[in-house]
Protein backbone atom coordinates (compact mmCIF):
# COMPACT_ATOMS: atom_id res chain seq x y z
CA UNK A 1 0.00 0.00 0.00
CA UNK A 2 1.27 3.34 -0.93
CA UNK A 3 1.32 6.03 1.66
CA UNK A 4 0.44 9.43 0.42
CA UNK A 5 2.84 11.76 2.19
CA UNK A 6 0.19 14.42 2.35
CA UNK A 7 -2.10 12.11 4.31
CA UNK A 8 0.46 11.04 6.87
CA UNK A 9 -0.03 13.34 9.79
CA UNK A 10 3.17 14.98 10.83
CA UNK A 11 4.58 13.70 14.08
CA UNK A 12 3.45 16.12 16.73
CA UNK A 13 6.17 18.41 17.96
CA UNK A 14 6.49 17.40 21.59
CA UNK A 15 7.42 20.95 22.44
CA UNK A 16 4.26 22.43 21.07
CA UNK A 17 2.14 23.04 24.15
CA UNK A 18 -0.95 20.85 24.05
CA UNK A 19 -2.59 20.73 27.43
CA UNK A 20 -4.43 23.49 29.22
CA UNK A 21 -1.82 23.26 31.97
CA UNK A 22 0.92 24.03 29.47
CA UNK A 23 -0.90 27.08 28.17
CA UNK A 24 -1.60 28.12 31.74
CA UNK A 25 2.08 27.98 32.62
CA UNK A 26 3.03 29.90 29.50
CA UNK A 27 0.40 32.52 30.30
CA UNK A 28 1.75 32.87 33.81
CA UNK A 29 5.28 33.22 32.45
CA UNK A 30 4.11 35.95 30.04
CA UNK A 31 2.34 37.76 32.83
CA UNK A 32 5.20 37.59 35.31
CA UNK A 33 7.94 38.36 32.79
CA UNK A 34 5.88 41.27 31.55
CA UNK A 35 5.10 42.70 34.98
CA UNK A 36 8.48 42.04 36.59
CA UNK A 37 10.90 42.59 33.70
CA UNK A 38 9.34 44.35 30.73
CA UNK A 39 7.32 47.03 32.55
CA UNK A 40 10.31 48.43 34.55
CA UNK A 41 12.34 48.61 31.33
CA UNK A 42 9.53 50.33 29.46
CA UNK A 43 8.98 52.74 32.33
CA UNK A 44 12.61 53.88 32.22
CA UNK A 45 12.72 54.37 28.47
CA UNK A 46 9.25 55.91 28.18
CA UNK A 47 9.85 58.35 31.04
CA UNK A 48 13.32 59.20 29.77
CA UNK A 49 11.97 60.25 26.39
CA UNK A 50 8.52 61.42 27.52
CA UNK A 51 9.20 65.07 26.98
CA UNK A 52 10.81 64.49 23.63
CA UNK A 53 14.27 63.81 22.35
CA UNK A 54 15.19 67.48 22.70
CA UNK A 55 14.62 67.52 26.46
CA UNK A 56 16.37 64.18 26.77
CA UNK A 57 19.45 65.51 24.97
CA UNK A 58 19.38 68.73 26.98
CA UNK A 59 19.52 66.66 30.15
CA UNK A 60 22.30 64.48 28.85
CA UNK A 61 24.53 67.42 27.89
CA UNK A 62 24.28 68.96 31.34
CA UNK A 63 27.97 69.35 32.24
CA UNK A 64 27.80 67.05 35.28
CA UNK A 65 25.93 64.30 33.48
CA UNK A 66 28.18 64.61 30.45
CA UNK A 67 31.23 64.30 32.66
CA UNK A 68 29.70 61.25 34.36
CA UNK A 69 29.18 59.64 30.94
CA UNK A 70 32.77 60.45 30.01
CA UNK A 71 34.07 58.92 33.24
CA UNK A 72 31.95 55.79 32.85
CA UNK A 73 33.15 55.24 29.29
CA UNK A 74 36.73 55.88 30.39
CA UNK A 75 36.42 53.26 33.14
CA UNK A 76 35.19 50.72 30.61
CA UNK A 77 38.04 51.57 28.20
CA UNK A 78 40.61 51.09 30.96
CA UNK A 79 39.14 48.09 32.75
CA UNK A 80 37.79 45.81 30.02
CA UNK A 81 41.09 45.29 28.10
CA UNK A 82 42.99 44.58 31.32
CA UNK A 83 40.47 41.99 32.44
CA UNK A 84 40.38 40.46 28.96
CA UNK A 85 44.15 39.99 29.24
CA UNK A 86 43.86 38.57 32.72
CA UNK A 87 41.01 36.28 31.67
CA UNK A 88 43.00 34.83 28.77
CA UNK A 89 46.09 34.27 30.93
CA UNK A 90 44.09 32.70 33.75
CA UNK A 91 42.07 30.45 31.45
CA UNK A 92 45.19 29.32 29.59
CA UNK A 93 46.94 28.58 32.87
CA UNK A 94 44.03 26.69 34.42
CA UNK A 95 43.07 24.65 31.35
CA UNK A 96 46.46 23.85 29.82
CA UNK A 97 48.61 22.91 32.82
CA UNK A 98 48.48 20.78 35.92
CA UNK A 99 50.23 22.29 38.90
CA UNK A 100 50.07 22.37 42.66
CA UNK A 101 47.78 24.99 44.14
CA UNK A 102 45.51 25.08 41.10
CA UNK A 103 42.35 24.69 43.19
CA UNK A 104 43.41 27.57 45.41
CA UNK A 105 44.11 29.71 42.38
CA UNK A 106 40.67 28.97 40.93
CA UNK A 107 39.09 29.90 44.25
CA UNK A 108 40.88 33.24 44.14
CA UNK A 109 39.66 33.85 40.59
CA UNK A 110 36.09 33.21 41.79
CA UNK A 111 36.21 35.31 44.96
CA UNK A 112 35.18 38.68 43.46
CA UNK A 113 31.89 37.11 42.34
CA UNK A 114 30.86 36.40 45.90
CA UNK A 115 32.06 39.65 47.46
CA UNK A 116 29.21 42.12 47.69
CA UNK A 117 29.71 45.54 46.04
CA UNK A 118 29.95 47.54 49.27
CA UNK A 119 32.53 45.13 50.69
CA UNK A 120 34.51 45.38 47.44
CA UNK A 121 34.71 49.12 47.99
CA UNK A 122 35.54 48.76 51.68
CA UNK A 123 38.50 46.42 51.14
CA UNK A 124 40.11 48.95 48.80
CA UNK A 125 39.50 51.71 51.30
CA UNK A 126 41.42 49.73 53.90
CA UNK A 127 44.30 49.18 51.51
CA UNK A 128 44.81 52.60 49.91
CA UNK A 129 42.67 54.93 52.04
CA UNK A 130 43.97 57.28 54.73
CA UNK A 131 43.03 54.64 57.33
CA UNK A 132 44.37 51.84 55.18
CA UNK A 133 47.39 49.58 55.16
CA UNK A 134 49.27 51.51 52.48
CA UNK A 135 47.69 54.87 53.35
CA UNK A 136 50.71 56.24 55.27
CA UNK A 137 53.07 55.10 52.52
CA UNK A 138 51.01 56.81 49.82
CA UNK A 139 50.78 59.94 51.93
CA UNK A 140 54.57 60.02 52.20
CA UNK A 141 54.86 60.24 48.45
CA UNK A 142 51.93 62.64 48.35
CA UNK A 143 49.88 60.17 46.31
CA UNK A 144 46.16 59.92 46.58
CA UNK A 145 44.23 57.01 45.11
CA UNK A 146 40.97 56.91 47.06
CA UNK A 147 38.27 59.36 45.96
CA UNK A 148 39.99 59.78 42.59
CA UNK A 149 39.30 58.15 39.24
CA UNK A 150 42.07 55.64 40.01
CA UNK A 151 39.97 54.21 42.81
CA UNK A 152 37.08 53.76 40.37
CA UNK A 153 39.35 51.87 37.99
CA UNK A 154 40.73 49.66 40.78
CA UNK A 155 37.39 48.56 42.26
CA UNK A 156 36.00 48.01 38.77
CA UNK A 157 38.99 45.78 38.01
CA UNK A 158 38.25 43.82 41.17
CA UNK A 159 34.51 43.47 40.61
CA UNK A 160 34.77 42.36 36.97
CA UNK A 161 38.00 40.35 37.08
CA UNK A 162 36.31 36.91 36.82
CA UNK A 163 33.96 37.70 33.90
CA UNK A 164 36.20 36.78 30.96
CA UNK A 165 37.88 33.86 32.76
CA UNK A 166 34.45 32.42 33.62
CA UNK A 167 33.49 32.27 29.94
CA UNK A 168 36.82 30.94 28.72
CA UNK A 169 37.62 28.26 31.30
CA UNK A 170 34.74 25.85 30.55
CA UNK A 171 35.20 26.29 26.80
CA UNK A 172 38.96 25.80 26.78
CA UNK A 173 38.66 22.90 29.21
CA UNK A 174 36.26 21.21 26.86
CA UNK A 175 38.31 21.93 23.73
CA UNK A 176 41.44 20.45 25.31
CA UNK A 177 44.97 21.30 24.29
CA UNK A 178 45.32 18.98 21.27
CA UNK A 179 45.09 21.74 18.65
CA UNK A 180 47.80 23.71 20.38
CA UNK A 181 49.97 20.62 20.83
CA UNK A 182 49.63 19.79 17.15
CA UNK A 183 50.69 23.32 16.24
CA UNK A 184 53.63 22.99 18.62
CA UNK A 185 54.75 19.75 17.01
CA UNK A 186 54.57 21.47 13.62
CA UNK A 187 57.05 24.01 14.90
CA UNK A 188 54.84 26.94 15.88
CA UNK A 189 56.03 29.14 18.70
CA UNK A 190 53.90 30.30 21.61
CA UNK A 191 52.80 33.54 20.00
CA UNK A 192 51.85 31.80 16.75
CA UNK A 193 49.92 29.14 18.64
CA UNK A 194 47.98 31.77 20.51
CA UNK A 195 47.13 33.99 17.53
CA UNK A 196 46.47 31.28 14.96
CA UNK A 197 45.08 28.37 16.99
CA UNK A 198 43.74 29.41 20.38
CA UNK A 199 42.28 32.83 19.59
CA UNK A 200 40.16 31.71 16.61
CA UNK A 201 38.77 28.92 18.81
CA UNK A 202 37.79 31.17 21.68
CA UNK A 203 37.02 34.49 19.98
CA UNK A 204 33.24 34.46 20.46
CA UNK A 205 33.40 33.37 24.07
CA UNK A 206 36.07 36.00 24.63
CA UNK A 207 33.90 38.72 23.13
CA UNK A 208 30.96 37.45 25.17
CA UNK A 209 32.97 37.71 28.38
CA UNK A 210 34.12 41.19 27.39
CA UNK A 211 30.51 42.30 26.76
CA UNK A 212 29.43 41.10 30.21
CA UNK A 213 32.50 42.68 31.81
CA UNK A 214 31.76 45.95 30.04
CA UNK A 215 28.12 45.97 31.20
CA UNK A 216 29.16 45.45 34.80
CA UNK A 217 31.85 48.16 34.72
CA UNK A 218 29.34 50.63 33.33
CA UNK A 219 26.68 49.73 35.86
CA UNK A 220 28.70 49.19 39.03
CA UNK A 221 27.21 51.22 41.85
CA UNK A 222 27.99 49.99 45.37
CA UNK A 223 31.75 49.53 45.12
CA UNK A 224 32.23 52.76 43.18
CA UNK A 225 30.06 54.75 45.58
CA UNK A 226 32.34 53.74 48.48
CA UNK A 227 35.65 54.69 46.89
CA UNK A 228 34.84 57.46 44.43
CA UNK A 229 33.64 60.02 46.94
CA UNK A 230 31.01 60.90 44.31
CA UNK A 231 32.47 64.34 43.78
CA UNK A 232 30.21 66.15 41.32
CA UNK A 233 31.82 66.75 37.98
CA UNK A 234 34.96 64.87 39.07
CA UNK A 235 34.50 61.31 40.31
CA UNK A 236 30.84 60.71 39.62
CA UNK A 237 30.02 57.87 37.27
CA UNK A 238 26.69 57.68 35.47
CA UNK A 239 24.97 55.30 37.95
CA UNK A 240 26.04 57.54 40.84
CA UNK A 241 24.83 60.57 38.91
CA UNK A 242 21.37 58.97 38.67
CA UNK A 243 21.18 58.73 42.46
CA UNK A 244 22.41 62.28 42.82
CA UNK A 245 19.85 63.67 40.40
CA UNK A 246 17.11 61.61 42.02
CA UNK A 247 18.01 62.92 45.48
CA UNK A 248 18.01 66.45 44.04
CA UNK A 249 14.42 65.80 42.85
CA UNK A 250 15.60 66.23 39.27
CA UNK A 251 13.50 63.30 38.10
CA UNK A 252 13.72 64.19 34.39
CA UNK A 253 17.50 64.32 34.56
CA UNK A 254 17.65 61.03 36.48
CA UNK A 255 15.45 59.29 33.93
CA UNK A 256 17.39 60.70 30.99
CA UNK A 257 20.59 59.25 32.44
CA UNK A 258 18.82 55.99 33.38
CA UNK A 259 17.31 55.51 29.94
CA UNK A 260 20.75 55.91 28.38
CA UNK A 261 21.99 53.06 30.57
CA UNK A 262 18.83 51.04 29.92
CA UNK A 263 19.37 51.27 26.16
CA UNK A 264 22.95 50.09 26.68
CA UNK A 265 21.57 47.18 28.70
CA UNK A 266 19.23 46.20 25.87
CA UNK A 267 22.16 46.38 23.45
CA UNK A 268 24.14 44.15 25.81
CA UNK A 269 21.35 41.56 25.87
CA UNK A 270 21.09 41.54 22.08
CA UNK A 271 24.86 41.18 21.70
CA UNK A 272 24.86 38.48 24.36
CA UNK A 273 22.25 36.37 22.61
CA UNK A 274 24.01 36.77 19.25
CA UNK A 275 27.34 35.72 20.75
CA UNK A 276 25.73 32.86 22.65
CA UNK A 277 24.54 31.48 19.33
CA UNK A 278 27.99 31.90 17.81
CA UNK A 279 29.71 30.05 20.66
CA UNK A 280 27.28 27.16 20.33
CA UNK A 281 27.67 26.62 16.60
CA UNK B 1 20.90 19.13 21.24
CA UNK B 2 24.22 17.77 20.12
CA UNK B 3 26.64 16.17 22.51
CA UNK B 4 28.94 19.11 22.00
CA UNK B 5 26.24 21.39 23.27
CA UNK B 6 25.71 19.23 26.30
CA UNK B 7 29.39 19.23 27.07
CA UNK B 8 29.46 22.98 26.87
CA UNK B 9 26.28 23.55 28.78
CA UNK B 10 27.05 21.26 31.69
CA UNK B 11 30.03 23.30 32.85
CA UNK B 12 28.05 26.48 32.26
CA UNK B 13 25.53 25.34 34.81
CA UNK B 14 28.32 25.11 37.31
CA UNK B 15 29.33 28.73 37.32
CA UNK B 16 32.96 27.76 36.93
CA UNK B 17 35.03 24.96 35.48
CA UNK B 18 36.26 24.04 38.91
CA UNK B 19 35.44 20.38 39.13
CA UNK B 20 35.27 19.47 35.53
CA UNK B 21 36.75 16.27 34.29
CA UNK B 22 40.48 16.82 33.95
CA UNK B 23 41.90 17.98 30.60
CA UNK B 24 41.92 15.02 28.29
CA UNK B 25 45.53 14.04 28.72
CA UNK B 26 46.61 14.48 32.29
CA UNK B 27 50.22 13.87 33.10
CA UNK B 28 51.48 15.94 30.20
CA UNK B 29 52.16 18.74 32.56
CA UNK B 30 53.94 21.57 30.84
CA UNK B 31 54.04 20.60 27.23
CA UNK B 32 52.77 23.89 25.82
CA UNK B 33 54.81 27.04 26.20
CA UNK B 34 53.63 29.90 28.36
CA UNK B 35 53.35 28.35 31.81
CA UNK B 36 55.74 30.86 33.39
CA UNK B 37 54.14 33.83 31.63
CA UNK B 38 50.51 32.97 32.36
CA UNK B 39 51.27 31.86 35.91
CA UNK B 40 53.16 35.08 36.53
CA UNK B 41 50.41 37.30 35.17
CA UNK B 42 47.58 35.42 36.89
CA UNK B 43 49.27 35.14 40.28
CA UNK B 44 50.50 38.73 40.31
CA UNK B 45 47.12 40.08 39.27
CA UNK B 46 45.25 38.02 41.85
CA UNK B 47 47.63 39.08 44.61
CA UNK B 48 47.41 42.77 43.73
CA UNK B 49 43.74 43.02 42.84
CA UNK B 50 42.10 40.36 45.03
CA UNK B 51 44.28 39.08 47.87
CA UNK B 52 45.98 42.26 49.04
CA UNK B 53 42.83 44.38 49.51
CA UNK B 54 41.07 41.47 51.26
CA UNK B 55 44.06 41.00 53.55
CA UNK B 56 44.18 44.72 54.32
CA UNK B 57 40.60 44.75 55.52
CA UNK B 58 40.93 41.54 57.53
CA UNK B 59 44.06 42.99 59.15
CA UNK B 60 42.08 46.05 60.13
CA UNK B 61 39.37 43.85 61.65
CA UNK B 62 41.89 41.71 63.55
CA UNK B 63 43.51 44.82 64.95
CA UNK B 64 40.22 45.62 66.70
CA UNK B 65 40.51 42.64 69.03
CA UNK B 66 37.72 40.23 69.79
CA UNK B 67 35.79 42.22 72.47
CA UNK B 68 35.61 45.34 70.30
CA UNK B 69 34.71 43.30 67.23
CA UNK B 70 31.96 41.52 69.12
CA UNK B 71 30.62 44.77 70.57
CA UNK B 72 30.26 46.19 67.06
CA UNK B 73 28.79 43.18 65.30
CA UNK B 74 26.33 42.40 68.11
CA UNK B 75 25.01 45.95 68.56
CA UNK B 76 21.21 46.15 68.35
CA UNK B 77 21.35 48.25 65.19
CA UNK B 78 23.63 45.70 63.51
CA UNK B 79 21.44 42.80 64.57
CA UNK B 80 18.30 44.40 63.21
CA UNK B 81 20.20 45.11 59.97
CA UNK B 82 21.17 41.40 59.72
CA UNK B 83 17.61 40.37 60.32
CA UNK B 84 16.21 42.74 57.69
CA UNK B 85 18.89 41.75 55.17
CA UNK B 86 18.70 38.00 55.64
CA UNK B 87 14.92 37.72 55.90
CA UNK B 88 14.43 39.89 52.81
CA UNK B 89 17.04 37.92 50.89
CA UNK B 90 15.36 34.66 51.90
CA UNK B 91 11.97 35.95 50.73
CA UNK B 92 13.51 37.08 47.43
CA UNK B 93 15.19 33.68 46.99
CA UNK B 94 11.90 31.83 47.62
CA UNK B 95 10.07 34.04 45.11
CA UNK B 96 12.78 33.52 42.52
CA UNK B 97 12.83 29.80 43.26
CA UNK B 98 9.22 29.52 42.08
CA UNK B 99 9.36 32.14 39.34
CA UNK B 100 12.75 30.94 38.09
CA UNK B 101 11.62 27.34 37.92
CA UNK B 102 8.47 28.36 36.06
CA UNK B 103 10.45 30.41 33.52
CA UNK B 104 13.09 27.71 33.04
CA UNK B 105 10.41 25.07 32.53
CA UNK B 106 8.40 27.10 30.06
CA UNK B 107 11.48 28.21 28.10
CA UNK B 108 12.87 24.68 27.79
CA UNK B 109 9.69 22.64 27.36
CA UNK B 110 7.48 24.65 25.06
CA UNK B 111 7.61 26.49 21.79
CA UNK B 112 5.48 29.61 21.82
CA UNK B 113 5.48 33.09 20.28
CA UNK B 114 7.67 35.60 22.09
CA UNK B 115 9.83 32.90 23.62
CA UNK B 116 13.10 34.49 22.54
CA UNK B 117 12.04 37.84 23.90
CA UNK B 118 11.27 36.35 27.31
CA UNK B 119 14.57 34.48 27.22
CA UNK B 120 16.37 37.75 26.52
CA UNK B 121 14.41 39.62 29.18
CA UNK B 122 15.62 37.12 31.80
CA UNK B 123 19.11 38.62 31.40
CA UNK B 124 17.84 42.15 31.97
CA UNK B 125 18.51 42.27 35.74
CA UNK B 126 22.18 41.43 35.13
CA UNK B 127 22.57 43.80 32.21
CA UNK B 128 20.69 46.72 33.75
CA UNK B 129 22.73 48.79 36.23
CA UNK B 130 21.31 48.33 39.71
CA UNK B 131 20.78 52.07 40.14
CA UNK B 132 18.55 52.06 37.04
CA UNK B 133 16.61 49.11 38.43
CA UNK B 134 16.21 50.94 41.74
CA UNK B 135 14.95 54.08 40.01
CA UNK B 136 12.47 52.06 37.94
CA UNK B 137 11.14 50.14 40.94
CA UNK B 138 10.77 53.13 43.26
CA UNK B 139 8.87 54.95 40.51
CA UNK B 140 6.64 51.98 39.69
CA UNK B 141 5.72 51.26 43.30
CA UNK B 142 5.57 54.86 44.51
CA UNK B 143 2.10 56.23 45.36
CA UNK B 144 1.83 57.82 41.90
CA UNK B 145 3.47 54.92 40.04
CA UNK B 146 1.87 52.41 37.68
CA UNK B 147 1.80 49.72 40.38
CA UNK B 148 1.61 52.02 43.37
CA UNK B 149 -1.68 53.52 42.19
CA UNK B 150 -3.23 50.07 42.51
CA UNK B 151 -1.37 48.77 45.56
CA UNK B 152 -1.31 51.79 47.85
CA UNK B 153 -5.14 52.14 48.04
CA UNK B 154 -5.23 48.43 48.91
CA UNK B 155 -2.98 49.18 51.88
CA UNK B 156 0.12 47.56 50.38
CA UNK B 157 3.07 49.91 50.79
CA UNK B 158 6.18 48.83 48.96
CA UNK B 159 8.40 51.89 48.98
CA UNK B 160 10.09 52.76 52.28
CA UNK B 161 9.11 49.34 53.63
CA UNK B 162 10.69 45.92 53.86
CA UNK B 163 8.55 44.77 50.95
CA UNK B 164 10.47 47.24 48.80
CA UNK B 165 13.77 45.66 49.83
CA UNK B 166 12.39 42.25 48.88
CA UNK B 167 11.18 43.55 45.51
CA UNK B 168 14.57 45.13 44.74
CA UNK B 169 16.47 42.00 45.82
CA UNK B 170 14.15 39.69 43.87
CA UNK B 171 14.51 41.77 40.71
CA UNK B 172 18.31 41.97 40.74
CA UNK B 173 18.83 38.27 41.49
CA UNK B 174 16.14 36.90 39.18
CA UNK B 175 18.32 35.28 36.48
CA UNK B 176 20.19 32.87 38.78
CA UNK B 177 17.59 30.12 39.15
CA UNK B 178 16.52 30.29 35.50
CA UNK B 179 20.08 30.12 34.22
CA UNK B 180 21.18 27.26 36.48
CA UNK B 181 18.08 25.11 35.94
CA UNK B 182 17.69 25.69 32.18
CA UNK B 183 20.71 23.68 30.93
CA UNK B 184 20.01 20.77 33.27
CA UNK B 185 16.39 20.65 32.18
CA UNK B 186 17.49 20.68 28.53
CA UNK B 187 19.67 17.63 29.20
CA UNK B 188 16.82 15.48 30.50
CA UNK B 189 15.82 13.27 27.57
CA UNK B 190 12.21 13.39 26.47
CA UNK B 191 11.94 9.58 26.75
CA UNK B 192 12.54 9.63 30.50
CA UNK B 193 9.21 11.36 30.97
CA UNK B 194 7.65 9.29 28.24
CA UNK B 195 8.62 6.13 30.10
CA UNK B 196 7.19 7.42 33.36
CA UNK B 197 3.98 8.41 31.62
CA UNK B 198 3.62 5.01 29.96
CA UNK B 199 4.12 3.38 33.34
CA UNK B 200 1.05 5.25 34.49
CA UNK B 201 2.45 8.28 36.27
CA UNK B 202 0.27 11.36 36.41
CA UNK B 203 1.83 14.61 35.13
CA UNK B 204 2.32 15.72 38.72
CA UNK B 205 4.07 12.46 39.57
CA UNK B 206 6.29 12.79 36.51
CA UNK B 207 7.33 16.21 37.73
CA UNK B 208 7.80 15.43 41.41
CA UNK B 209 9.32 11.94 41.09
CA UNK B 210 11.28 12.19 37.84
CA UNK B 211 12.06 15.78 36.90
CA UNK B 212 12.44 17.38 40.31
CA UNK B 213 15.10 14.97 41.67
CA UNK B 214 17.14 15.50 38.50
CA UNK B 215 17.09 19.27 38.66
CA UNK B 216 17.24 19.58 42.45
CA UNK B 217 21.02 20.18 42.75
CA UNK B 218 20.99 22.85 40.04
CA UNK B 219 17.84 24.39 41.46
CA UNK B 220 19.32 24.56 44.96
CA UNK B 221 22.51 26.09 43.58
CA UNK B 222 20.44 28.72 41.82
CA UNK B 223 18.49 29.55 44.97
CA UNK B 224 21.68 29.82 47.06
CA UNK B 225 23.33 32.07 44.44
CA UNK B 226 20.19 34.18 44.40
CA UNK B 227 20.20 34.46 48.22
CA UNK B 228 23.90 35.39 48.23
CA UNK B 229 23.43 38.06 45.60
CA UNK B 230 20.42 39.47 47.44
CA UNK B 231 22.39 39.79 50.69
CA UNK B 232 24.97 41.96 48.96
CA UNK B 233 22.57 44.02 46.85
CA UNK B 234 22.96 47.73 47.46
CA UNK B 235 22.23 49.91 44.45
CA UNK B 236 18.63 48.91 43.85
CA UNK B 237 17.76 48.72 47.55
CA UNK B 238 18.90 52.23 48.53
CA UNK B 239 16.50 53.76 46.04
CA UNK B 240 13.40 51.99 47.25
CA UNK B 241 14.01 51.23 50.92
CA UNK B 242 13.89 54.70 52.46
CA UNK B 243 16.77 53.63 54.70
CA UNK B 244 15.17 53.95 58.14
CA UNK B 245 17.41 52.52 60.89
CA UNK B 246 15.89 49.39 62.42
CA UNK B 247 13.18 49.34 59.76
CA UNK B 248 14.64 49.25 56.29
CA UNK B 249 18.36 49.47 56.93
CA UNK B 250 20.29 46.61 55.32
CA UNK B 251 23.85 45.63 56.33
CA UNK B 252 25.44 47.16 53.21
CA UNK B 253 23.78 50.46 53.96
CA UNK B 254 24.85 50.38 57.62
CA UNK B 255 28.45 49.88 56.46
CA UNK B 256 28.07 52.81 54.11
CA UNK B 257 26.69 55.00 56.92
CA UNK B 258 29.56 54.01 59.25
CA UNK B 259 32.06 55.00 56.54
CA UNK B 260 30.32 58.33 56.14
CA UNK B 261 30.66 58.88 59.89
CA UNK B 262 34.37 57.99 59.61
CA UNK B 263 33.70 55.11 62.00
CA UNK B 264 36.19 52.85 60.22
CA UNK B 265 36.44 50.07 62.85
CA UNK B 266 32.67 49.52 62.66
CA UNK B 267 32.75 49.50 58.85
CA UNK B 268 35.58 46.96 58.84
CA UNK B 269 33.88 44.67 61.36
CA UNK B 270 30.51 44.70 59.58
CA UNK B 271 32.14 44.23 56.18
CA UNK B 272 33.97 41.22 57.61
CA UNK B 273 30.62 39.72 58.66
CA UNK B 274 29.29 40.16 55.11
CA UNK B 275 32.49 38.72 53.69
CA UNK B 276 32.22 35.69 55.97
CA UNK B 277 28.66 35.00 54.81
CA UNK B 278 29.88 35.33 51.22
CA UNK B 279 32.58 32.72 51.82
CA UNK B 280 30.10 30.37 53.49
CA UNK B 281 27.83 30.61 50.43
CA UNK B 282 30.78 30.15 48.07
CA UNK B 283 31.70 26.99 49.98
CA UNK B 284 28.07 25.84 49.90
CA UNK B 285 27.72 26.36 46.15
CA UNK B 286 30.96 24.44 45.57
CA UNK B 287 29.53 21.52 47.56
CA UNK B 288 26.30 21.77 45.59
CA UNK B 289 28.17 21.77 42.31
CA UNK B 290 30.04 18.62 43.31
CA UNK B 291 26.64 17.08 44.11
CA UNK B 292 25.27 18.19 40.77
CA UNK B 293 28.18 16.69 38.84
CA UNK B 294 27.80 13.39 40.67
CA UNK B 295 24.17 13.50 39.59
CA UNK B 296 25.09 14.33 36.03
CA UNK B 297 27.52 11.40 35.94
CA UNK B 298 24.93 8.99 37.32
CA UNK B 299 22.19 10.03 34.95
CA UNK B 300 24.44 9.58 31.94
Amino acid sequence: MQINPADASLPADPRRPQSAVAWGLIGLAYLMAGAVLLVPLLLIVVTGFREGVGVYLANIVEPETLHAIFLTVLAAIVVVPINVGFGIAAAWLVTRYEFRGKRLLITFIEIPFSVSPIVAGVIYLFLYGGQGLLGPLLAQFDLKLMFTVWAIFLVSLFVTSPFVARELIPLMQQQGGEDEEAALSLGANGRQIFWHVTLPNIRWALLYGAVLCNARVIGEFGAVSVVSGAIRGQTNTLPLQIELLFNDFNVTGAFAAASTLALLAVLTIVLKSVLERKTRH
Amino acid sequence: MTSLDTAREAPRAVAFGTRLPKARKPGRRHLLPGFGLTFGITALYLVLIVALPLAAMLLKTFSLGWPEFWRIVSSPRAISAYWITFSSAAAAAVFNGFFGLLLAWVLVRYEFPGKRIIDGLVDLPFALPTAVAGLALVTLFGPAGWYGQILVPLGVTVTHAQLGIIVAMAFTSLPFVVRTVQPVLEDIPEDVQEAARLLGATPFQVFSRVILPLILPAFTTGVVLCFARAIGEFGAVVFIAGNLPGMTEIVSLLIFIRLDEHNYPAAAALATVLLATAFVTLFLTNLLQAWQLRYADKSR
